[in-house]
């Protein structure tokens, strides 16, 4: 295509992609230097059903004039990325002076917000996006060989955990494995312990999310491919069927490097999609035991009551960065094959 | 305290009229909408209010359980999202913080004759909320099971671990105790009780400088410790509303819960037989201490700054109405202490009124309170489930109110 062909092209969905998202970006990065305006605070007397009292209060309009003086608030620099709820350097440092061995020291790191939040995040993505990607290519090769009279069913039944809304999806697995739910109390009756609980210790949960991930995302693995498979030249497959090839032959030898690009693709959007993990950790109550970056910005914006700008557009950078170094090495490899292709 | 006291006595005697000039029910223009928190009194009151509002009112109400963490964003907006909200003593600070609530004083003046004086919340001499009801937690018990194992009514947190165990050692529940320890607001104020009944303070006198990583603090966990080890093993995941569907299923004997709990608790719904043996007691002390270790709360209302005057009238006028209808509070004596004028107290009220005269602290409204309760909510949890010592979970909850306050520009 020439170059300027390409670029009236790609205009519509740059200046769109610039609008929505690049700008976006942009804010949140500003926004993320800045912390609040100081608090003026006052002594005043308060008086309710229980009694009058001297109390302080925020003084509110010498504060709302600082606050109109600086809308952005003070400028603080790189001083939220590197405070205790993100980064903590400081905290860091300390704990590599003061432990005295490296587990003392990896247990101070991963008790602190961020680091607990990337752990759970990046143990979420490697243990979801390979199960999903082997489980919907078996699943695509079941559904491949089906007569055509059940295969619509199938696929829709297939697709049907993409379809329902991950917050409601979870909450009703939520309902399941309750203690007196029909999967909680199986697996109660199985394991013979009334106590076994699997939202009561951090590590069932953990793996209650992770199954949860399996399966939601599993159908987007498939539905992809699914179509791929049909672009399966049936000349080789044909051929090394008169050869004697074997079922698993004949998958193994010629189907699979065929989809080995599309496996890359579904790869890279998985990573992506697990990486900004949110959803399960509300539907189940999981908040206290797994926190995901993403789930740290919510906390930031919502559960307190205060906005908590600066320090949600920290970790919203901080995300974007973690995202970039977690595709770089699918997107060079990518990069690669399609210099060889050429 | 006392004036809660005498405010309940005077109710007794007092019959109320009408006296001002001006009803403030049946509203014809404006719009009114309110965001409440969810539970069973909220739903009655807002019955009133609604009826209070009249047939041609454009009325809405939003209850939610997050209503905390929606109310700063929805009031902040030019114009607000609602016109009104139910504010508690604690959820009060973040909106005064920001100007977002308008002092009421012309609209109590105009419609507000029938209330009572300890009604009217003041601020610094303005009036920026009217009270209708008190609410505490405090302890509920089965009393049949108590009776067969010959457990004496707990005074103590130590006497109630005594007898979950008693009733667990017997063989009758297997989790005899629950409280709402949900992470996040519920299980910030579970310490928020103990932390207080220690007689602990959670700021350096003076100065918005944490102050929980003591004794205090520590004792104070692991007397929530033990408690939730006698708890169902999902304590983390139970709100309120859970315990509540706990205790109806018949699955606790002891529980420490709000006193408006009743009104869904004592309900005609769910088991009978669960309902006529459940009993309310006051709340316990803890640790030698002489006050209970609770919190005593107000509701009331309160309306939006960025509302037009019309609407904010409007809002006023049915929730007014309703906060001063004698009827209500009689009609529904046990569905929480109502502080209305002329109200009767029901058979429930006794542990709200008792928390009020043993000097319980009312919820610490220090505007960096919200603050520090956000960092208990997550941060304790480790400790619940023995990952970690009181000490570092309360170090960790200091340094992460500190790097918060130090952002909102506390300190």
């Amino acid at each position: 295509m020439p170059h300027k062909t390409f670029f009236w092209f790609i205009l519509p969905t740059g200046l769109a992609m610039i609008l929505f998202i690049g700008l976006p970006i942009v804010s949140s990065f500003f926004q993320s230097l800045h912390i609040e305006t100081e608090q003026i605070l006052m002594e005043v007397e308060n008086c309710d059903p229980f009694g009058c009292k001297t109390n302080v209060r925020v003084d509110v309009e010498a504060t709302e004039k600082l606050r109109q003086e600086n809308p952005l608030g003070r400028f603080n620099g790189f001083g939220t990325y590197t405070d205790r709820n993100h980064l903590a350097f400081d905290e860091i440092g300390e704990a590599w002076n003061t432990s005295s061995s490296m587990s003392e020291f990896k247990d101070i790191v991963l008790n602190l917000p961020f680091y607990k939040a990337l752990l759970f995040t990046l143990t979420f993505c490697f243990a979801v996006t390979p199960p999903v990607i082997i489980l919907g290519f078996i699943v695509a090769l079941s559904v491949n060989t089906l007569s055509k009279i059940i295969k619509g069913f199938i696929v829709f039944g297939t697709i049907l955990p993409m379809i329902v809304t991950p917050l409601i999806g979870s909450l009703v697995l939520f309902w399941m494995i309750d203690s007196q739910g029909i999967v909680g109390a199986s697996i109660q009756i199985l394991f013979d312990d009334p106590n076994l609980s699997l939202k009561a210790s951090s590590n069932l949960t953990w793996i209650t999310l992770i199954i949860y991930g399996i399966w939601h995302n599993t159908p987007f693995a498939f539905v992809v491919f699914y179509a791929a498979l049909q672009t399966v030249p049936q000349d080789p497959i044909e051929a090394a069927y008169i050869d004697g090839a074997s079922r698993y032959q004949r998958v193994r030898y010629i189907v699979i490097p065929h989809l080995y690009p599309v496996a890359t693709f579904i790869m890279l959007i998985c990573l992506m999609d697990n990486f900004r993990v949110f959803e399960p950790i509300i539907g189940f109550s999981a908040e206290g035991v797994a926190q995901s970056l993403s789930w740290m910005i919510y906390q930031d914006l919502r559960n307190e009551n205060k906005m908590l700008f600066g320090s949600a557009g920290a970790t919203s950078m901080l995300t974007i960065i973690g995202i970039a170094f977690l595709l770089t090495p699918v997107l060079i490899r990518t990069w690669k094959e399609f210099r060889t292709e050429r | 305290m006392k004036k809660l006291i005498i405010a309940l006595l005077i109710s007794f005697a007092s019959t109320s009229v009408f006296a001002g000039s001006h009803s403030p029910c049946g509203v014809t223009s404006g719009s009114i909408n309110i965001l409440a928190n969810e539970f069973t009194t909220y739903r009655i009151f807002m019955d009133e209010v609604k009826s209070c509002a009249g047939p041609d009112a454009d009325f809405n109400v939003t209850h939610s359980v997050d209503h905390n963490k929606l109310q700063v964003a929805a009031l902040s907006a030019n114009p607000a999202e609602f016109s009104a909200k139910l504010v508690t003593n604690g959820s009060i600070t973040p909106l005064m913080n920001d100007g977002l609530i308008r002092p009421l004083d012309d609209l109590v003046a105009k419609y507000g004759s029938n209330l009572n004086d300890n009604q009217k919340i003041t601020i610094d001499g303005k009036i920026y909320a009217v009270a209708f009801m008190a609410n505490a937690q405090h302890l509920w018990y089965r009393e049949s099971i108590l009776n067969d194992l010959g457990i004496a009514v707990p005074s103590t947190y130590e006497e109630v671990i005594a007898a979950a165990e008693k009733i667990k050692a017997a063989g009758v529940m297997e989790n005899p105790y629950a409280g709402a320890f949900k992470s996040g607001w519920n299980l910030g104020q579970e310490f928020v009780n103990m932390y207080l009944g220690h007689g602990g303070e959670f700021f350096k006198s003076g100065s918005a400088q944490p102050n929980v990583n003591n004794e205090k603090g520590v004792a104070a966990l692991n007397v929530i410790k033990k408690l939730t080890e006698l708890s169902n093993p999902d304590f983390l995941t139970q709100d309120t509303n859970a315990v509540k569907e706990e205790w109806e299923s018949g699955n606790v004997a002891l529980m420490h819960v709000w006193n408006s709990g009743a009104a869904s608790l004592l309900d005609d719904e769910g088991d009978q037989n669960i309902k006529a043996d459940t009993r309310l007691a006051p709340s316990p002390t803890v640790g030698g201490g002489n006050k209970p270790a609770t919190t005593l709360w107000w509701d009331g209302i309160a309306i939006a700054t960025n509302t037009s005057d019309e609407n904010a009238e409007a809002s006023f006028r049915a929730l007014v109405g309703a906060a001063s209808s004698t009827d209500l509070a009689n009609n529904n004596p046990n569905a929480t202490v109502w502080l209305i004028k002329g109200y009767t107290p029901g058979d429930t009220a006794g542990p709200v009124v008792d928390a009020a005269s043993r000097g319980t602290t009312p919820y610490p409204s220090f505007p960096h309170m919200s603050l520090m309760h956000g960092a208990l909510s997550t941060e304790l949890v480790e400790f619940l489930q023995g990952n970690e010592s009181a000490e570092k979970a309360l170090a960790d909850v200091e340094a992460a109110y500190i790097a918060k306050a130090t952002e909102q520009g506390f300190l």
